[in-house]
This record gives structure tokens, C-alpha cells and sequence, in this order.
């Protein structure tokens, strides 16, 4: 009745290739856009529930739309290009700490040949895309071996980069600016002379980040680059075959992927950590970075989003369930048991559907559009 | 399809109604309640030198509502919220707890140099004191500029430079480390590096070779670490570890047949869970006590009567351990700054940011110490708006085989070699976090 | 004389320290080759292995049972143990998850590890439980030939000696047994297996066993190494290099690994990583592989993939 595209006709190829053909999905996007934009900070300012403290925005939304966005990320490189990795927390890991020594000014002595290269401290802006841009290099470098390498076997091979990185930034003083902790603290988050620093505005922050790159990301998937990214994951001979570059596919992939990630990275340091050391993006990291994509759905933005939240939140709702309710046991054991619970329910989800909430989202839209009379 | 629909339902209806748990659960809490979360590891790769931790600044809590009816009538309500260890799930129970109880958290005492340094770029903006004891930022010392962190009792850096006195008493004096060579196999974390800036100094002042050898987390492979040792033979290894770390460099140590009474852990590597697994192997193994050691002491027997003794307390199998007494410690000196602003705001809940006034404004005495019941395992600390650590002594302890046996006297750590430290790193950290200093002279 | 003597030192050391690895390798190793599984929960079995093994005799030494007694129980109530974990494995989640694809697999092994590592703390409890089967100490061998001695580590020696023995046995078990040969069938061709009789979802079972019994083993190996502790499970990231440089498929492999992968990060943590900074031996065995992978994709000693349009 109400989810039906009858009636709705194309009359040109560029409405037939729109990012979202059905008017339904396009409001409910408008919706949930401006709920996000405006109806959330809208609560917030007035502490309506469920805002009422800034829990649910410094500990469960700012988090989950950085997540969410790193899961893109990975979604383009593991999902679209089938190439998996799980070095994502080092690719996060390069994005916060490039874009904290732009942040804080480069300076590279280069004394035997009588020079040095200085940079003076960027603006928060630039410096976060410009983490993502060196995430993006380092990306494509670490790319390379996906050209020889496949399947499991690359996913081990990108653990080089998740230890190499975690060893690079722990070691090497230049990049914590020889703090002798080696823990770093985000400069203040100033945009165009405008001081980002309550929850709300830093929620905003993110949206911002957010919606853009999963519509550049959404765009990017149905056009040319990402049908090639497609077709490298379905067969990669094949592909060849037909006539896509797999070295050019690859390593797009890899960078916008690493770009993404990147970008991520750097918000997940300034914005939510404000103060990390590399344990930060360890390679627990780039586990639950893999999961998100999984269970949200291989190949899917909005699955992207909700594999972010169910992963997210799952044992953040789980821990505090037996306190709510009053049940008295101990941390411990709750601790323990949002692990079992937590596994258990990620087999179970594999099992049943191992394409994804995204899967089970089109199964529904299916089932919507003959409601409520199905032939 | 029954199964999908089913498991989307499941998955679905979990959420959600955790989140109505979640979010429903309102402050339930009488109004005459101080609230005191605790952010503890119970699981994990560092439980086992979390659990004793967490059970005694539980049960000192327990004791004081039990004995005293919580602090001159306001009960203490505290609870525990499991980090793991990880920061960001640290930040996370620190945002869920911070706002709780009719006045919101007394203050944090996080357990970890990582989570510390993630809570010290929040607490300004929620005006909640960090209670480190013996860890944490070493340049926390300076109220001015750290308003909001209280490095009780001692910082890396005091531990470090301890430790070089009491290889300098060793040695027969501090003339005697000239060309000595000093090694430290430490955590490759925050918390393992900070000492390195002390010892860094130490080594130009005393003439000693100093050379720093990391280990990566978790520290179970070390082998190539104490080969390297065995080849260089230093006189000294100073060992900052922390959980199964501890235990492997003791193994790996005796492995390479290095004696471990030349081994000196920080006061975080001498703990009953660090040599115990090593077992013979551990016997000579010395380190630093932040003051205290194992032991029972007046507040073990208060404990014992009005809590296990009501069925109550969870640390029985930690009574008396290192990093069970510690925890009382930590609870101590947390509950004290409680009673301190009571007296300056009036018996009720009070903010954190009253509770910051009883932590610049306490003062355990000897007597006061010996009253509340920690003679033997505490001398005075004196807090104040520019010291924000309070005391710098520490002893020495050496592991038996089945006991630890205080070895040494108090050393006082060096002030004029710390201070210049603490003044310059922490202007840095201002600079860059753009802080104006707070005027101590002003307040009161 | 006296570099010679550390080089050999470090190089000894090396090469068993990474027999230990390979222990661990030899369990991904099975279960890869027979059901095309890459088992990341391996590592939290070796740790519920130790628990339950260590667990069980802590409580029959308390109770009186004469030490080698108990430690023959305490075997043996592991083993159940393990095969219980097995059964439930194959039945649960493996079962049901055939025929999907490599990635899912490994989730859901990764969603095993969860749960291993969450149920075996919660039933015999987080805190570090030391294990002395073997001898901790070292030998000085060569004392006239080097000063000092060469050091070699009395309980690296045994891990080797297990090592050789439980490659020996698993090379009987596939090589002269019915279900053995059986084994190597279905991870030539499962369908092809099932047409001819084999029960694949028993055999799937037997590996799982055969991999927990070998976890069973590194337990005792390593529990008397580290304490039976959490730490355990991140042995697993440690014999994933391992894994790589020998090749998923093949067990002789594991143990060539393991020993490239020991003596290779030793020699370079003593060695270079002084230059550098240190600790960099946890790269340095993936950096290892990865440069093995790119002369190989398939590792030193695994089966060519060969693939078709």
C-alpha cells in the first residue's frame, strides 16, 4: 500500500540511474536526515528523552556514526572489491596520527642534506582529509600484494600492516611529537574559527562527515568504478578477461577505502578520544570493524550503518541490562556473559542469514511492496 | 524464511528493548547518597592484577557504610563498570557513570595510564576529579595546570627515581653508579614509557648506562628480550610490567639464569599475581611498595568485623594482598576528600567539583592515618592546590618464595630532580592544550 | 668466540621458541586442511584446554589424589572437555554454516572465540593459574666451547620433543588409520567423500577433536610456560605468520614455519631491533610472511590454488 513504486515513472535514463529510484526511499531518507540533523539536536537542547544527559550522544552516537563510517570504508574494500583485510585499524590508526602532526605542524629535519622540510600547523579541516589522503597512500601501498595474493591468505598478509603500524607509532617519537608518554592529545577542534566542543555540536560534527562520504560512497558504488570493483569481487579472471584492470580496480579500492577509514580514524581521535595511544586501533579494531561489515551486510552503505550500531551498542545494552533490571550479579560475570551472548549471537546471525541485515532489509522492502495483500 | 523473520525479531526486539532498559533507568537513588562509580577490569588479559585492586577499594567502601553509615550519614553508593582495560571502553563507563547519584560522580579512579589519559582531556568539562594512585601522568603533579587530576601518593617518576636510590644504597652510594649499566624492560604502553624521561635524567646526573628495552602488549614473548639482557649483563634491570607480563620477565629471567634479586619491579610489577606464577623462580625478586606492602593493618580487622563478618565484602581470597591493600588506599584517600569538603560544603552529596576542594584540602596526618587505621602502610600525605601528588616516598620489598619482605626504609624521591620535570613537561602540555594556569596564591 | 656463541644463543632459542608457535599452528592446520575453516578460535582453545586441564588438578591434588594420578585425570577430563567443545562446535555453528563462504566462516570462528573465551573464564575463573609439568630452567651446554655456555631452555627442549612426537602421531593417525585416510579424502573433495560413504559431519567432528586434543597439547606446553591466564589467546595471533609461511594445508609445513618465523624474529628483535627501537618482532614474523607470499601466494609447502573461470 504505502511502499509501492507503481505509478512512479522514469522518463529518462538519469532518473532510471538515480541514487535512490523509489520517491518512498527518498523521504524516508529526507526524514531521517533532518531527524538526524535536526530533531536530535532539537532533544539534546531541551534534555527530552531519550537525551536527557549527554550519555547517549558522547557514548553511543558519536562513536556509532564514526564507526559507521569507518565501515564504509571496509565495506568498499572487503564488501565491493572482495578484498579482505584486517589491517583497518592500522589504516585508522595512520588517519588520526597524520592528521594530528599536520594538525600540530610537520617539521622533518633533513640535516645531511643541509635542509629540513617545515610545515606550519594546519587548520583541524584540512588536516583530518589530509590524514585520510596519507591513509589513502599507505593504503594503496599495502595494496600491492592483494595483486598476487588472494582471499585468506591476504587477510593474514594485511596484519603486516596492522603490527607495523601499531610498532611505528608506539617507536617512533617524531610522530607523538616526543611526548614521553607517546599518548597524543587532539587539538582543539576549531573549523573556520568556529570552536566545536559541546556533544551536540560534535554529534554534528560527524553527521556532517558521515552523510557526505556515504553519499559519495553510494555514488561512487554505482558508477563505473564501483561496477569494476564488483566485478573484480565476483571473478576476478573474469573481469580481467573483460577487460578491467585489476591493478587499477584493486588499488581504487584500496585507496578510497583507506581514505574513508582514514578520515575515521582522525575523528575517532580528535573528536571522540581527544587524548589515544595506538592501542586505541589495535587489532581488536579491525576485528569489529570486519564484523560490522558482516553482519550489516557484504556490499551494502546501509548495511554499513547497521552492522556499526548492532555491533556497537549489542554489548553496551548487554552490560547494563542485568543493573537495570536489578538482577544482582557481578560485573564480572555480566562482563563475561555479554562475551558469550555476544558470540553466540554473531554464529547465529552467520547462520541464519550471512548476507546481512541488509539482506533481511530488501527481504522486507520485498514483502512491503505486496502488503497487505501478497498474490 | 521463519527462521530470518525470527532472528530479525530477536535481534530487533533485543535492541530495543535494551535500549528501553537502558535509557528508562533513571536516577532510582535516594537523594542523601553520595555516588562513587569504579571502573574495574574483572576479565581479561589484566584481571588477575585488576581483581585484588578492585575488591579492596570495594570493600573499604562497604566497610565505611557499614561501620560509620557511609560518611557522617551520607551513604557511599558506588558501582563498578567493567573496562577491560580498553580505553574506549573506559571513556564509554566513564560517560555512563559520570552523571549518576543526586549529585553525579565523587570521582574516578580509573586503573589505568591509558584510560587516565583519556579521561584528563574530559574531566575539565565535567568538573570531576581523576584519582590516580601511583599511576597515571607523571606532570599530573601540577595542580595549576591538571586542576582535575590527583596522582595520589606517587608518579612514575617517583618510582623511578626510588629505584635508583635504593641500586645507589646497593651499590654503597651514588658514586658508585658511574659506568654501571641499568636497563629497563618496560610495557610498551604509556604507562611502561613514562619512566624512561626520569631514568633518562637520573643516568646524566649519575653517570650510569641506561638502556630501555620494550616489550610489546600483552608480554607473553620475551624470550629475545632476556637474550639480549644475558648478552649486555647489566647490573641492574628495572622492570616496568604489568599483568602476565611481570610473571614471563621473572620466568624468562630466571631462564636466562639473571638473578632476580638485581631485578626491581615498579610498585605495579610487585604484586602477589606477578610472582606467584613464577613460583620458585620468583624467590629475590624485589619491588618498589607505593609505602604499603602486603599485610594486614587495624583497617584489615575493621574490615574483617563489619563486613565479611555480616556475609558481606567480595575480596576474601585478596584480604591482605598488595594490590588489595592498595585499593584501600585508593578508597581512602578518594572517601577522605569526600569528609574534607563535607566540612567545608555541609554533610551532603557533593559535586565533583566539591569534592575537588576536599582533594586540595586534605591532609592525613600521622595521627589521622593511625585513627582511620592505615598506620604501617601510609605516611602523611598533605595535598594542595600546586601538589596534587602529596608525598614522595616509597620503600622496597623482596619476594621470599611464599611472602613479601620489606627490605629497605623510606627513600624520599628527589625533588629538585623531579620538579624542574614536572614544571617543564606540564607547560608544554598548557601550551598545547592552550590552559591558562590557575593562581594557587588565589585560592583557597 | 663470544658473538658466535650469542648468535647461536639467539638462533636456538629462535628456532624453538617457534616450535611453540608451530604447536599452535599444527591445530589451524587440521582443521584448514580438512574443512576449509580458518580456525581463529584455536588460540581460545588452548586456553579453555588449560583451564579445564589446570582447573581439574588443582582440585584433585587438593582432594589427596597422588600427583600423577591426577595429572592422568586431569588429561583425560580436558580431553572430554574438548571433545564436548568439538561436538558443539560441529553441531551448532559449523554444521549449519557449510557451503558458505570462506569469510563467513572465519567470523564465525571469531564469534566461537567469543564465546570460548567468555564461558571458559566464567566456569573455572580468570586469574592466573601456574602449571609445572615440565622443567622451567635452563641448560649451559658447550661451557669449555663458549664462556658461559650456550643457554637452551630445559621446557623449549620438551615443547620441541612434543612437537616432533605429536607431528609423528598425526602422520600415523592420516597416513595408516581408516578414519586418517578418510580425513585426507574429504579434504580433497568433501562431496565426492560423501558419495562414497564417509560420514563427513563425523569426520568434520574428528577434526575438531583432533585440533582440541592438539590444543590440549600446546596447553600443557605453554600453561607451564606463562601460567594458564586470558594471555593465551593471543597466542593464536602469533601462529598466524607461522600459518602463512608453511601454507594453510600442510602439517610438515606448520613445523617449518614455526622454526623460520622463531629463529627469523629472534635474530631480528636481538639484532636489529636494538638498531631501530625493539619489540619489533611481532611485525617482523608478518612482514616475514608476507615477503614468502609474494614468491609463493600459497606459502612454502601448501597446495597450488589453481582456479577456473
Amino acid at each position: 500500500m504505502l511502499y509501492r513504486e507503481a505509478g512512479q515513472f522514469k522518463t529518462s535514463y538519469a532518473a532510471d540511474m538515480a541514487i535512490f529510484p523509489i520517491r518512498q526511499d527518498r523521504i524516508a531518507l529526507i526524514i531521517l536526515l533532518l531527524f538526524a540533523f535536526i530533531g536530535i539536536p532539537l532533544l539534546a537542547h531541551f534534555q527530552l528523552w531519550p537525551l536527557g544527559s549527554d550519555y547517549m550522544l558522547r557514548a553511543i552516537l558519536i562513536p556509532f556514526l564514526i564507526l559507521a563510517l569507518a565501515a564504509i570504508g571496509v565495506n568498499i574494500l572487503v564488501g565491493y572489491c572482495g578484498q579482505i583485510s584486517l589491517g583497518s585499524g592500522a589504516f585508522m590508526a595512520i588517519g588520526a596520527y597524520s592528521a594530528y602532526k599536520f594538525g600540530t605542524g610537520v617539521h622533518i629535519p633533513l640535516e645531511f642534506i643541509g635542509t629540513e622540510i617545515k610545515i606550519a600547523p594546519l587548520p583541524v579541516l584540512p588536516s583530518i582529509l589530509l590524514g585520510g589522503l596519507m591513509s589513502a597512500i599507505v593504503g594503496i601501498l599495502f595494496g600491492m600484494p592483494s595483486l598476487r595474493i588472494k582471499g585468506l591468505y591476504l587477510a593474514v598478509a594485511t596484519l603486516a600492516a596492522q603490527f607495523f603500524f601499531d610498532w611505528v607509532f608506539l617507536r617512533v617519537k617524531w610522530f607523538t611529537n616526543y611526548a614521553p608518554s607517546g599518548s597524543v592529545n587532539a587539538p582543539e577542534l576549531s573549523f573556520f574559527g568556529y570552536l566545536v566542543h559541546s556533544p551536540i555540536e560534535r554529534y554534528l560534527l560527524c553527521l556532517i562527515f558521515v552523510t557526505l562520504f556515504a553519499l559519495i560512497a553510494k555514488n561512487l558504488v554505482r558508477g563505473n568504478i564501483g561496477r569494476q570493483w564488483m566485478a573484480i569481487r565476483d571473478m576476478d579472471i573474469a573481469a580481467e578477461l573483460m577487460g578491467i584492470r585489476p591493478l587499477y580496480a584493486k588499488l581504487s579500492a584500496f585507496a578510497v577505502s583507506s581514505f574513508i577509514v582514514g578520515v575515521a580514524g582522525a575523528l575517532w581521535a580528535f573528536v571522540y578520544l581527544g587524548s589515544w595511544e595506538p592501542l586505541a586501533f589495535s587489532i581488536d579494531r579491525s576485528l569489529q570493524l570486519l564484523f560490522m561489515v558482516i553482519i550489516g551486510g557484504l556490499g551494502s552503505i546501509l548495511g554499513s550503518f547497521l552492522g556499526a550500531a548492532f555491533i556497537l551498542i549489542l554489548p553496551i545494552l548487554l552490560d547494563q541490562v542485568p543493573h537495570a533490571l536489578g538482577v544482582p550479579i557481578s560485573v564480572e560475570t555480566v562482563s563475561l556473559l555479554v562475551f558469550i551472548v555476544t558470540g553466540a549471537l554473531i554464529c547465529y546471525l552467520l547462520i541464519v542469514e550471512p548476507h546481512g541485515f541488509a539482506r533481511l532489509w530488501s527481504i522486507a522492502k520485498e514483502k512491503l511492496r505486496l502488503w497487505p495483500f501478497p498474490y | 524464511m521463519l527462521r530470518k523473520t525470527l532472528a530479525f525479531a530477536t535481534a530487533a526486539s533485543a535492541v530495543l528493548s535494551g535500549a528501553g532498559i537502558m535509557l528508562s533507568a533513571g536516577p532510582a537513588m535516594a537523594q542523601n547518597e553520595q555516588f562513587i562509580p569504579r571502573l574495574v577490569y574483572r576479565t581479561g588479559a589484566y584481571a588477575p592484577n585488576g581483581i585484588p585492586f578492585a575488591n579492596g577499594a570495594a570493600d573499604y567502601i562497604t566497610m565505611l557504610n557499614e561501620r560509620d553509615g557511609g560518611i557522617n550519614g551520607i551513604k557511599l553508593v558506588m558501582e563498578e563498570c567493567e573496562t577491560g582495560y580498553a580505553t574506549d571502553k573506559g571513556v564509554e563507563c566513564y560517560e555512563r557513570l559520570k552523571g549518576k547519584g543526586p549529585t553525579g560522580a565523587a570521582y574516578f579512579s580509573p586503573l589505568s595510564t591509558g584510560i587516565t589519559f583519556a579521561l584528563t582531556e574530559k574531566a575539565p568539562g565535567d568538573k570531576i576529579p581523576l584519582l590516580t594512585t601511583g599511576y597515571g601522568r607523571s606532570e599530573s603533579r601540577n595542580g595549576a595546570v591538571f586542576a582535575w587530576n590527583f596522582i595520589a601518593v606517587g608518579s612514575y617518576w617517583t618510582a623511578a627515581d626510588i629505584a635508583i636510590q635504593h641500586i645507589a644504597k646497593e651499590l654503597g652510594g651514588f658514586d658508585k653508579l658511574k659506568g654501571k649499566k641499568i636497563s629497563l624492560v618496560y610495557h610498551d604502553s604509556p604507562y611502561g614509557k613514562e619512566p624512561i624521561a626520569a631514568l633518562e635524567v637520573r643516568a646524566k646526573l649519575n653517570g650510569f648506562n641506561f638502556k630501555a628495552i620494550p616489550v610489546t602488549h600483552p608480554g607473553v614473548e620475551q624470550k629475545s628480550q632476556w637474550l639480549a639482557i644475558r648478552q649486555d649483563r647489566p647490573d641492574y634491570v628495572l622492570l616496568w610490567g604489568w599483568g602476565v607480563m611481570n610473571s614471563t620477565s621473572i620466568k624468562e629471567a630466571a631462564a636466562v639464569a639473571y638473578p632476580r634479586d638485581k631485578i626491581i619491579g615498579v610498585w605495579w610489577s610487585g604484586a602477589e599475581p606477578d610472582v606467584i606464577p613464577a613460583g620458585d623462580q620468583a624467590k629475590g625478586y624485589k619491588a618498589l611498595m607505593l609505602q604499603h606492602g602486603a599485610g594486614q593493618f587495624a583497617v584489615h580487622a575493621d574490615i574483617e568485623k563489619n563486613v565479611y563478618a555480616k556475609g558481606q565484602g567480595v575480596g576474601k581470597d585478596t584480604f591482605g594482598q598488595v594490590l588489595y591493600n592498595r585499593g584501600l588506599i585508593d578508597s581512602l584517600i578518594g572517601t577522605e576528600a569526600i569528609r574534607t569538603a563535607q566540612a567545608k560544603f555541609g554533610k551532603k552529596p557533593l559535586t565533583g567539583e566539591e569534592v575537588r576542594w576536599g582533594f586540595e584540602n586534605l591532609n592525613l596526618t600521622a595521627a589521622r592515618i593511625k585513627e582511620l587505621g592505615f598506620e604501617g602502610m601510609l605516611a602523611p600525605i598533605k595535598f594542595s592546590c600546586e601538589d596534587h601528588q602529596g608525598a614522595d616516598q616509597g620503600r622496597v620489598h623482596q619476594w621470599d618464595g611464599k611472602e613479601w619482605k620489606i627490605i629497605s626504609d623510606f627513600y624520599t624521591a628527589d625533588r629538585k630532580i623531579l620538579d624542574p620535570m614536572v614544571a617543564e613537561y606540564s607547560a608544554k602540555y598548557a601550551a598545547e592544550k592552550k590552559i591558562t594556569p590557575r593562581d594557587c596564591s588565589k585560592e583557597k | 668466540m663470544v658473538v658466535l656463541g650469542q648468535f647461536l644463543e639467539v638462533l636456538i632459542g629462535g628456532l624453538l621458541a617457534g616450535v611453540l608457535y608451530s604447536l599452535v599452528a599444527l591445530g589451524f592446520v587440521l582443521i584448514f586442511k580438512a574443512s576449509g575453516v580458518f580456525n581463529f578460535a584455536q588460540g581460545a582453545m588452548v586456553l579453555l584446554a588449560g583451564l579445564a586441564l589446570v582447573r581439574s588438578l588443582d582440585f584433585m591434588v587438593a582432594r589427596g589424589i597422588p600427583t600423577w594420578a591426577a595429572i592422568v585425570l586431569a588429561l583425560l577430563f580436558a580431553a572430554v572437555v574438548m571433545a564436548i567443545t568439538a561436538a558443539l562446535i560441529q553441531k551448532l555453528v559449523l554444521g549449519p554454516l557449510v557451503n558458505q563462504s570462506d569469510l563467513s566462516l572465519f567470523m564465525a570462528t571469531i564469534g566461537i572465540t567469543f564465546v570460548l573465551e567468555g564461558a571458559g573464564q566464567m566456569i573455572f575463573g580468570s586469574d592466573v593459574y601456574p602449571l609445572s609439568l615440565f622443567p622451567t630452567d635452563a641448560w649451559f651446554i658447550l661451557d669449555g666451547l663458549f664462556e658461559g655456555g650456550l643457554l637452551v631452555n630445559k621446557l623449549d627442549v620438551w615443547g620441541g620433543l612434543i612437537a616432533g612426537a605429536l607431528v609423528a602421531v598425526l602422520a600415523i593417525f592420516f597416513q595408516r588409520t581408516k578414519t586418517g585416510r578418510a580425513l585426507r579424502a574429504v579434504a580433497d573433495d568433501h562431496a565426492a567423500a560423501e558419495s562414497v560413504g564417509i560420514p563427513i559431519t563425523w569426520i568434520w567432528f574428528v577434526v575438531w577433536l583432533v585440533a582440541g586434543l592438539v590444543a590440549l597439547t600446546a596447553a600443557t606446553v605453554w600453561g607451564t610456560k606463562l601460567g594458564v591466564q586470558f594471555s593465551i589467546v593471543f597466542l593464536a595471533l602469533k601462529a598466524l605468520p607461522v600459518l602463512i609461511i608453511g601454507g594453510f594445508t600442510s602439517v610438515p609445513g606448520a613445523i617449518v614455519g614455526g622454526l623460520i618465523v622463531g629463529a627469523g624474529e629472534k635474530i631480528a628483535e636481538v639484532y636489529l631491533g636494538q638498531q631501530i627501537g625493539g619489540g619489533i618482532e611481532y611485525w617482523f614474523a608478518y612482514v616475514l610472511a608476507l615477503a614468502v607470499l609474494l614468491v609463493r601466494p600459497q606459502g612454502l609447502f601448501g597446495e597450488r590454488i589453481i582456479e577456473r573461470i
